[in-house]
């Protein structure tokens, strides 16, 4: 028996931490994805086209690739989406392009459109070809709140329109959750800062980080000194459990942690619990399950309230952290954590008691009351983030900006209730997907666009 | 069970799968190994006087279509560039060795008799079973007067293989080349001149491609290159074409035909005897593949006979043919139609493309009551072109369905619209 928890750093050899954390799915080569390229019908009104969010014209640019036409494929997906280098890593296909391609109904396997994707935009930036030209200036200045997907998507779209963009980025580095939040496997070769250049190399963006909005920009300021504000502020809360004792040492929020991963230079510097409890049932919860166990830990187990069916991860994602050993268990609830002995001082976590559930009659979930105990070094929290508004009452503004729920209401434009603020992303009602805060971004830039160019007419 | 065995010319194979005259047929090594393999006969490579020629470096280019290698096929290599002897002596010993194998030797000399007649001597000696004579091949040796300069010239073609017949008791088998207006033309000429069967086709002239970076012809050769024969999966319809021509013309009646021109499979083999070859020969397919793809090729044909309940390949020899016609007696009241399968539609809408942009506009794209994409058939407008059904990627999806039209059989020849009709009197 040990007497306290067993959490240490470099469980593992550089060797298994480099292995663990290089490429999850390797890039086709050139030949692969002619041959994979080859397998897309061109279907007429394609519906992988329908099911994207940003609505690549997929068939043609994977004609393009079978063609031999790179840069005319990457230039198809990019136009429609700037991020589709991180979207080809990153995207639930399997429940968007590649769920909807028709070689499903023949033979269950889809073309593999994201993979194709990222051959295409992988091949443009390694070439080092910029696709786009700036239209003429029109002399407008547009305040982007936010370095994330849906922010460099806006400033993009805005810049190539020929505007003049400001980005303020409260955080060290641009790319928002591709650079802090997306498991670090995904992405590696710190794709997100070579992409975030990529879009920058465009021109006309000037990117201020270390700038939060209601600590150094207020939106009341943004709005005077712009002619218009794109607020992509994200997420920037989370969720608690709810549960007694989760205030413990050894208790983290997961998104914390994995930030910490993606910015550590060395993981083996990283703590790493032995056994290791991860709740909640989305992405976030399978991103820390795997990356932890990669790390290391020998005994991982999410735990989720609802059954597979409900979690938000998709069938894809789980299956990949079982592959990779982490345990599923559904069905059960946090009730209280329990700490080992610490004289008075913070208690640091030893195990987590859950609660079984079930849905009752009228299909609310319930507890059963029965329990059982996970054994645990390291619990993370992983079930869900929210939008808190605060940061938006700058204290000065006369109209605050109408919410929807907890997040910024928007109509189809992006426009907020403020004229002349748009938003998007995760701080807005939707799916939070990177490929539906590029959409935004781009739809909103549009938008202002319009609003600006009927501005100058009217001048 | 079917039996395979093949007699062409009195010539026996265990089956009718040659290896055509090419560079897997140029040495005893490969042949043999061909033989080892299963394959029923070769044709050696053909052979000329010395001093050899000389072969160029590189030789081949290939056509890749969507990812698939090697659908068509080029070469610019000549005849054998090894001497004479070296062939002849290896020729008798694979001869003396498989006995039950066919063997035919290739020839092309210059167009005189005195070297046809000292060449097919020698090859008598060998106790080859057969002569084919090169009146094909269309790059090098025809730019000095033999292959398919002689080939393309039916005088000639009658001549040599006169020459022959006189100056050997071995059949002869003229071969022939594709790159000439009227097939008909030389065939005839082979079977005046006596020839006891044509192969055919040989390669078609042809420029593979274009290195866009050199701006140069491929496959090419220190920066320059030159047309080749095309032959592969590409070439098989002009060959079957050809064949079936001359399977039908009645003044080449009676005389055999052995096919070549992209057969790859057994099906391609099963397609060239229904169109009246009596065996087939094969390059491209072992050259992209080697000699193991015979197997397939033999049981597969096997198979398929004994599904057709046919014993030997004479039971369908040539019966496709018949059903060739020229186009004026096909059945002008015949009509059939498009029919789709939802249940196997798997709503890529390339049909409906095809039609609406390149057709006749009758298959239209719906959407049903869960917005979900469904295709339709427009019966009144459908003229069964069978676009559709090629375009559809499923198998069995769009068939096309014969409708009545209560209307007797009537072909061009007596319809309205053809100004010289033959008139109903008569």
């Amino acid at each position: 028996m040990t007497s306290g928890p067993d959490i240490r750093t470099g469980r593992l050899s550089p060797q298994a931490l480099s292995t663990g954390f290089g490429d999850a799915h390797p890039p086709l080569d050139h030949r692969q994805a002619v041959i994979e390229a080859s397998r897309c019908y061109f279907c007429y009104d394609a519906p992988c086209v329908e099911a994207c969010p940003t609505s690549i014209d997929i068939p043609s640019f994977i004609r393009s690739i079978a063609t031999g036409n790179l840069a005319g494929a990457a230039t198809t997906i990019l136009e429609s989406n700037i991020m589709g280098g991180m979207c080809g890593r990153v995207c639930p296909v399997e429940e968007l392009c590649e769920e909807a391609c028709v070689r499903n109904a023949q033979e269950a396997k889809p073309v593999r459109i994201g993979l194709l994707q990222r051959h295409a935009t992988d091949w443009l930036v390694g070439a080092g070809i910029q696709p786009f030209v700036r239209a003429a200036p029109t002399g407008r200045r547009v305040a982007v709140v936010g370095a994330g997907p849906a922010g460099l998507s806006c400033a993009h779209r805005l810049a190539v329109l020929g505007h003049d963009v400001v980005v303020f980025e409260a955080r060290e580095k641009p790319g928002g959750l591709n650079e802090y939040g997306i498991a670090a496997y995904k992405t590696p070769e710190d794709f997100a800062q070579k992409e975030v250049d990529f879009i920058l190399s465009v021109g006309g963006i000037e990117l201020r980080c270390g700038q939060a909005l209601g600590r150094d920009v207020t939106l009341s300021d943004l709005r005077r000194s712009f002619d218009a504000v794109f607020l992509g502020i994200g997420h920037n809360a989370v969720r608690a459990l709810g549960a007694e004792g989760e205030e413990m040492d050894g208790v983290m929020n997961a998104v914390d942690y994995i930030a910490g991963l993606r910015q550590a230079r060395d993981k083996a510097v990283l703590p790493v619990g032995r056994r290791v409890v991860v709740i909640g049932g989305g992405n976030t919860a399978i991103d820390i399950a795997t990356q932890i166990r990669r790390l290391g830990a020998e005994d991982v187990t999410i735990v989720y309230r609802r059954g597979p069916e409900h979690m938000s991860a998709t069938w894809k994602e789980q299956e990949w952290a079982q592959t990779n050993g982490v345990r599923i268990k559904h069905w059960a609830q946090p009730r209280r954590l329990v700490g080992w002995p610490a004289n008075g001082a913070k208690p640091h976590v030893k195990e987590v008691v859950f609660e079984y559930t079930q849905l009752d009659d009228r299909g609310r979930l319930t507890g059963t009351g029965d329990t059982f105990a996970l054994p645990a070094d390291q619990v993370f929290k992983a079930i869900g983030q929210y939008f808190v508004p605060s940061a938006l009452h700058d204290g000065v503004a006369a109209e605050p900006l109408e919410l929807a729920g907890d997040r910024i209401a928007i109509n189809a434009d992006r426009e907020t209730s403020l004229p002349g603020v748009f938003a998007g992303g995760d701080c807005v009602p939707g799916v939070d997907l990177t490929v539906s805060a590029v959409a935004d971004g781009r739809i909103a830039a549009e938008a202002i666009d319009r609003r600006l160019r009927a501005d100058i007419l009217r001048d | 069970m079917a039996d395979l065995t093949n007699d062409f010319l009195g010539i026996k194979s265990p089956n009718p799968f040659w290896l055509a005259s090419a560079p897997p047929t140029d040495k005893q090594y490969n042949v043999e190994r061909a033989f080892r393999a299963g394959w029923g006969g070769v044709v050696w490579k053909t052979l000329g006087e010395d001093p050899p020629v000389v072969n160029v470096s590189s030789r081949y280019g290939a056509v890749t279509y969507n990812g698939t290698r090697v659908a068509g096929f080029s070469n610019i290599e000549l005849i054998t560039d090894r001497p004479l002897e070296v062939n002849l002596r290896e020729i008798k010993e694979v001869k003396r060795a498989w006995p039950d194998r066919a063997l035919v030797v290739s020839l092309m000399v210059p167009c005189n008799e005195e070297s046809w007649k000292a060449i097919l001597k020698r090859v008598e000696g060998t106790e080859a079973d057969g002569i084919e004579l090169n009146f094909g091949c269309p790059h090098g040796m025809s730019e000095r007067g033999m292959g398919s300069a002689v080939g393309q010239v039916p005088e000639y073609v009658e001549m040599v293989t006169r020459w022959c017949k006189q100056h050997s008791r071995m059949p002869v088998i003229v071969k022939l080349t594709p790159n000439i207006t009227n097939i008909l033309g030389p065939a005839r000429a082979a079977r005046r001149g006596g020839a006891d069967a044509v192969s055919l086709i040989n390669t078609v002239q042809s420029i593979v491609g274009v290195d866009l970076d050199l701006m140069a012809p491929l496959p090419t050769v220190d920066g320059k290159g030159t047309h080749g024969g095309y032959c592969g999966p590409a070439v098989k319809p002009i060959a079957l074409r050809m064949v079936a021509e001359i399977a039908r013309d009645p003044e080449c009646r009676g005389m055999a035909i052995s096919g070549i021109g992209g057969v790859s499979t057994w099906r391609d083999a099963a397609e060239f005897v229904s169109m009246g070859a009596g065996n087939v020969q094969v390059c491209t397919a072992a050259m992209t593949h080697g000699f193991k793809i015979v197997e397939d090729m033999i049981s597969g044909l096997a198979n398929w006979m004994d599904g057709k309940g046919y014993r030997r390949t004479d039971d369908f020899l040539g019966a496709a043919v018949p059903n060739f016609v020229d186009w004026q007696h096909l059945n002008l009241n015949y009509k059939v139609i498009a029919h789709i399968d939802q249940d196997l539609c798997i709503r890529c809408g390339k049909c409906h493309i095809a039609c609406e942009d390149t057709s006749h506009q009758s298959i239209a794209a719906l959407r049903d009551e869960n917005h979900r994409r469904r295709y339709e058939v427009i019966e009144s407008e459908c003229v069964g072109c069978n676009l559709c059904m090629h375009v559809c990627p499923v198998d069995g999806c769009i068939t096309m369905r014969p409708v009545d039209t209560g209307l007797p059989y009537a072909d061009w020849t007596s319809h309205p619209n053809n100004p010289m009709r033959r008139q109903a009197a008569e």
